[in-house]
């Protein structure tokens, strides 16, 4: 399956480098977000709780604008079609679309987080990076391994961009809860803090657990 | 033509909601033959090549390719048909030399082919162009070469000269036409042409077959009178 999924990754990276839809949309969204805050909340720096509330919330939705295009141009130009006529483990698209997922997440992360840290955030970046490096790692598997299910259910749908949200958002809130959570120590006023054990154990166990759910019934989400 | 059936329908139906897209259709198709499925716009011939693609489900009856029942066992056949259908399945964004190179990926065909197989539609010289920079026809012709990268024993082909010029259709017909040697399920807009080519007929009109048995017997204005 590692061959298949990397035929497959690779096509779905050179899609995105060609037509730039999904990461530039999620990456200026994300900024756009922060300076919105920026004036929103009238404050020229938050820390703690509320700046891990704010980085969460932001990455979630600007995920959702990469969860929602997933798909679509496999199902506009016949790529869903040409690839169940092959022979081939099906789960290879599921597992190519998370990964594909997550480095958009994570380019866009490279933009947004330093914009963050410019626009809003009180205690510098620095010494948050390392266990902040950590969580978001888990939380974006998290959100992927999610996103990409839902993807993939809604594209069969003629409401994808409302099924996109509908189900995703309500499946993601323990990700995000648990990243924030985890995040809050490490934007605090007084110096990174040590991350919460539980927590960690929370949102891995969650990936893990959606991971098997998608591995289980992914098949099945590509029939007729 | 061999005897032993590559293909066998028996009572396939399918239905979309309440509408009945095909209904009792029963055929069998020996190796190496060429069936002209024929019918007006709605007839049912994609649907009935989907099935047999393994894309659609039927709803009723039964579908067999190449001794596997579809589309549970899919699987078994899956890399021995080749599927010309009317959406061209090929990334626009992508060159004609990477697309084929994806499903030469995915089919475990060797990078070679795919030069091979883009030289035999004639299009070696245009390999490295966007398939979106490419006319239609030049667009079927990857196509073409995409439905036959894997070499398959059975090809399904939904109006496979629709967007050629004669020359065009001519020089992929090695590949797709009776010469190819494979057992052949075709749909086209000229009955003419194709029961010319075909062994057996298979005529539906609203989803029930009007006729099905050899094409010599074929009475092609009397079936849509």
């Amino acid at each position: 399956m590692t061959r298949i999924v990397g035929v497959l990754l690779r096509k779905e990276l050179v899609l995105e480098l060609r037509m730039r839809e999904s990461i530039p949309a999620m990456a200026l969204f994300s900024v756009t977000v922060f300076v919105v805050f920026h004036f929103g909340l009238d404050a020229d720096q938050v820390e703690g709780q509320l700046a891990a509330g704010v980085l969460w919330v932001t990455m979630l939705l600007a995920a959702l604008l990469g969860i929602n295009r997933l798909f679509v141009t496999d199902a506009e130009q016949g790529g869903f079609d040409a690839f169940l006529l092959a022979p081939v483990d099906r789960t290879a698209l599921y597992v190519a679309k998370a990964i594909a997922l997550l480095v958009y997440l994570l380019v866009v992360q490279l933009v947004a987080i330093p914009a963050f840290g410019f626009l809003l955030l009180g205690p510098g970046l620095e010494q948050a990076l390392p266990g902040l490096l950590l969580v978001v790692v888990l939380a974006d598997i998290g959100i992927c391994v999610i996103g990409t299910l839902v993807a993939a259910i809604a594209i069969r749908t003629r409401t994808r961009d409302l099924i996109v949200p509908l189900l995703a958002l309500p499946l993601l809130i323990p990700v995000v809860l648990a990243a924030s959570e985890l995040t809050a120590p490490l934007l605090a006023e007084g110096g990174a803090q040590a991350l919460p054990g539980r927590w960690l154990t929370l949102v891995s166990i969650y990936d893990l657990l959606f991971a098997l759910i998608a591995y289980a019934i992914f098949d099945f989400l590509l029939e007729d | 033509m061999g005897s032993s059936p590559v293909v066998e329908l028996n009572g396939l139906g399918r239905r979309f909601g309440e509408r009945a897209a095909l209904e009792g259709v029963t055929l069998t198709v020996p190796a190496g033959a060429t069936v002209a499925v024929l019918g007006p716009n709605g007839a049912g011939k994609s649907t009935l090549l989907r099935i047999l693609a393994g894309l659609l489900r039927p709803t009723e009856g039964v579908a067999q390719v190449l001794g596997s029942k579809l589309p549970d066992e899919g699987w078994a056949v899956r890399g021995r048909v080749g599927f010309l259908a009317h959406e061209p399945m090929l990334y626009r964004e992508l060159t004609a030399r990477e697309n084929l190179a994806f499903h030469a990926g995915l089919f475990g065909v060797a990078r070679e082919r795919v030069d091979e197989v883009l030289d035999a539609v004639g299009l070696g010289a245009r390999a490295g162009d966007r398939v979106a920079e490419l006319s239609r026809g030049m667009t079927q012709r990857v196509s073409v070469a995409r439905a036959v990268l894997h070499d398959p024993e059975v090809l399904l082909l939904d109006e496979p000269v629709a967007n050629l010029d004669p020359g065009a259709a001519a020089q992929v017909a090695p590949l797709i036409g009776a010469a190819s040697g494979r057992t052949r399920i075709l749909t086209s807009h000229d009955p003419d042409a194709a029961v010319a080519e075909a062994d057996l007929v298979l005529a539906l009109r609203d989803g029930r077959a009007v006729y099905a048995g050899a094409a010599a017997d074929v009475d092609l204005a009397g079936l849509y009178a």
